[in-house]
């Protein structure tokens, strides 16, 4: 099939299903934090990443410094150079300088996965129509959520804010058990994590998971490289 | 400070380092080291923004600590995202009608 601006649309339904989910866990966790409806949409719709807003909202919750939101984002994020790195050798002849800037605001793990698996090159066109119904599932979801904080019962709101982890421990936890480099770096991580949290507590949390994800990702690359084919299997959340 | 500020650095920041390699780079990492540095990173760092703050997530202890338990073992028989984080949730808020 011809890789247009429908069939971009159509992988991407798939994706803005698993997103709304996910995105009206982060609604209800930025109306916990005292954001308005209109600031956590605003924020899912110029950032579309999951584990950076959640990290972002914390810092504006605890009135952290805008040096720790860009170090936070940047290491919670630094994967997506990497996809973007890779995503760009598939590029068709079209994609001009422009369309690559454009595109490189959708780059997450699934937009990322699906456009990855297409055989052959990738036109513009279609990572718009991917990208485009990502988005507003991504978005939709945020408003969902948000607004839902105001409705929904205390204790359904309150049993919601365990969203956005449980999925973080099912993207963590298959790769852990298959693979013993990720299981070494998720435990290094979590011990480090729990030691700036109940030790060293006057660290932010900014900069604790700054700080435990580098340690324990050097310390995965000094034990167990990679090789070539794992590279860009990626995690599984926008 | 103005959530506002906030939130265009945030997006800001998210965006430049997905745009800049994007349009500039052509070539492949060569370095093993930095490419298994940026493999690891997306489990580093959310298996630190999970621990502990997961038994945090809900009003009581006890009923994250129950959540935690159901995410933890759907995950580890490979159920899909939305079953392990919506049971993780359902599972908290049953526990929250008995603790």
């Amino acid at each position: 099939m011809k890789l247009n601006f429908t069939k971009g649309m159509k992988d991407g339904i798939p994706i803005a299903l698993g997103y709304l989910s996910v995105s009206f866990g982060f609604g209800i966790l930025a109306a916990s934090l005292g954001l308005t409806v209109l600031q956590a949409v605003g924020i899912s719709a110029s950032n579309l990443t999951s584990a950076g807003q959640v990290a972002g909202v914390g810092i504006i919750a605890a009135g952290g410094t805008l040096i720790e939101m860009v170090l936070t984002q940047l290491v919670i994020n630094i994967r997506y150079s990497l996809m973007a790195i890779s995503l760009s050798q598939k590029l068709d002849d079209s994609f001009t300088t422009p369309h690559r800037m454009a595109v490189a605001f959708g780059i997450t793990d699934e937009i990322f996965a699906v456009a990855s698996a297409q055989k052959g090159k990738i036109t513009p066109r279609y990572m718009y129509g991917l990208i485009a119904v990502s988005a507003v599932g991504w978005t939709l979801g945020t408003f969902l959520g948000a607004s839902a904080g105001q409705i929904l019962p205390e204790a359904l709101n309150d049993a919601m804010g365990i969203v956005l982890y449980g999925m973080f421990v099912a993207i963590v936890i298959p790769p852990a058990r298959a693979h013993k480099g990720v299981l070494a770096v998720a435990a290094v991580a979590v011990g480090c994590s729990v030691l700036f949290y109940y030790v060293f507590t006057a660290v932010s949390s900014g900069f604790a998971i700054i700080i435990c994800a580098v340690i324990a990702a050097v310390v995965g690359a000094i034990l167990f490289p990679v090789e070539d084919e794992e590279e860009e299997e990626g995690g599984g959340q926008p | 400070m103005s959530v506002l500020i906030y939130i265009l650095v945030m997006a800001g920041s998210t965006y430049l380092i997905r745009m800049i390699p994007f349009t500039l780079f052509r070539k492949k990492i060569r370095s093993r080291f930095f490419r298994s540095v940026l493999y690891y990173i997306p489990y580093a760092v959310l298996s630190a923004m999970t621990f502990p703050a997961i038994f945090y997530s809900t009003e009581n202890v006890i009923t994250s600590v129950i959540g935690c338990v159901v995410a933890v073992v759907l995950a580890y028989l490979n159920q899909p995202l939305i079953v392990v984080a919506l049971s993780a949730s359902a599972a908290a808020l049953l526990a929250g009608l008995v603790f």
